[in-house]
């Protein structure tokens, strides 16, 4: 065989191979899409009747609550920023990373002070190669969210916004992935607190029925007190199950188009394997013709 | 008082029960508290404990839900709990 046709040979080898583990991990992501976006639909009816309560609540009292009051004075901010664990996503994380990065431009331009909260091995990597501080960061099972971590982290983004004036946070935004459809994923900031009471992501148009008259038991302020931390966290673990739901989505778009270039690979090399073994019979079949040319003529 | 209740029970990532039910009894802050169709609208907040509900189809349930509050309005229900489940 000769040398060139044994280059293509390794290389239509090593593209199969390639494009083998492409396969199966779009093939993962596309049944997990499934399930997260399953998951994003049964904490639905969780986060609608939150902020149903918590709406309620401000609509029919007029309690000031530290969560939701406006400061004077801002002049630090935090971002919380949802990336994935892992690669091979596509441009999913570094999407969010630069959303995040003009977020933080637009904030410092404003004249604040910007912290981070990290969540994602991605996003700890971003920082880490830049030498760059965050207050805290949480990695592992961006794919599959937990409550307890959606917990862990609006405590700490609630207990650094609690904190008096130096060193606490006098606004937090969310960056992450929104979900829209298989092939879209639209990075997404929001702010987080000073709360605005909205509909959460959840697709509802905004309900103009006005709430009933509610009786609080055992007060409107501690009604409220007890919602607003339970909002929070319905709020993020809704960014997070997004966030899950989009990066599936965002691997297996990348995954589809990758086993796409190696079929592309594949019909390009085995042209030229057969090309080059052609010129090989063609050239074997000339030294043989010439070399009977040559006894022949040699016998005369 | 005829009527009955809408009646949900959730928790953060899914809905655990929802059904007619003649009755709920749930322990708030306060004490416990029982519902029957036609409650004024209320806003509790749950105490540790168990929440009860008589479904209209004679089945009774009994759901834990710590740290939750629990919505009445128009005779629907909403019990949501963090961690809420169904004891049987």
């Amino acid at each position: 065989m000769g040398a060139q046709l044994r280059v293509y040979r390794s290389k239509i080898k090593s593209a199969q191979t390639t494009k083998k583990i492409t396969r199966a991990m779009e093939l993962i992501s596309a049944s997990r899409i499934q399930k997260a976006q399953q998951r994003v639909a049964a904490s639905a009816p969780y986060s609608k009747a939150i902020t149903r309560a918590v709406s309620a609540v401000a609509t029919y009292s007029n309690v000031e609550h530290p969560l939701t009051s406006e400061r004077e004075k801002l002049d630090t901010a935090a971002i919380v920023i949802f990336t994935s664990d892992r690669g091979l996503a596509g441009a999913f994380s570094s999407s969010i990373l630069k959303e995040a990065e003009s977020l933080a431009e637009l904030l410092r331009s404003e004249g604040k002070k910007v912290e981070y909260f990290l969540v994602g091995r991605k996003a700890v990597a971003y920082f880490g190669f830049r030498r760059r501080a965050a207050v805290k960061s949480w990695t592992g099972g961006t794919d599959q969210p937990e409550f307890g971590t959606a917990k862990e982290i609006a405590d700490a983004v609630v207990e650094a916004y609690n904190l008096d004036d130096d060193g606490g946070v006098d606004e937090i935004h969310l960056v992450y992935n929104r979900f829209v459809s298989m092939v879209t994923q639209v990075p997404e900031v929001t702010r987080l607190l000073p709360l605005e009471i909205v509909e959460g992501a959840a697709p509802e148009a905004p309900t103009n029925d006005v709430y009933p008259l509610y009786e609080f038991e055992p007060d409107a302020a501690t009604v409220l007190d007890a919602l607003l931390p339970i909002y929070v966290e319905s709020r993020i673990f809704n960014a997070m199950l997004q966030s899950a739901a989009a990066e599936h989505a965002a691997r297996q778009k990348a995954m589809k188009s990758a086993s796409d270039n190696a079929d592309n690979l594949i019909r390009d090399y085995t042209r030229l394997a057969n090309n080059a073994r052609q010129s090989e019979i063609t050239q074997q079949i000339s030294e043989i013709v010439g070399g009977a040319d040559a006894l022949a003529s040699a016998k005369n | 008082m005829a009527g009955s209740l809408n009646v949900s029970v959730v928790s953060a990532d899914q809905q655990i029960w929802a059904g007619e039910a003649s009755m709920v009894v749930a322990k708030t802050v306060e004490g416990e508290i029982g519902i029957l169709a036609g409650h004024e609208p209320l806003l509790a907040i749950l105490a540790a404990g168990e929440v009860r509900v008589n479904a209209s189809t004679g089945e009774r349930l009994v759901a834990r839900a710590d740290d939750g509050f629990l919505s009445v309005e128009n005779d629907t229900v909403t019990i949501v709990a963090r961690d809420a489940e169904l004891i049987k």
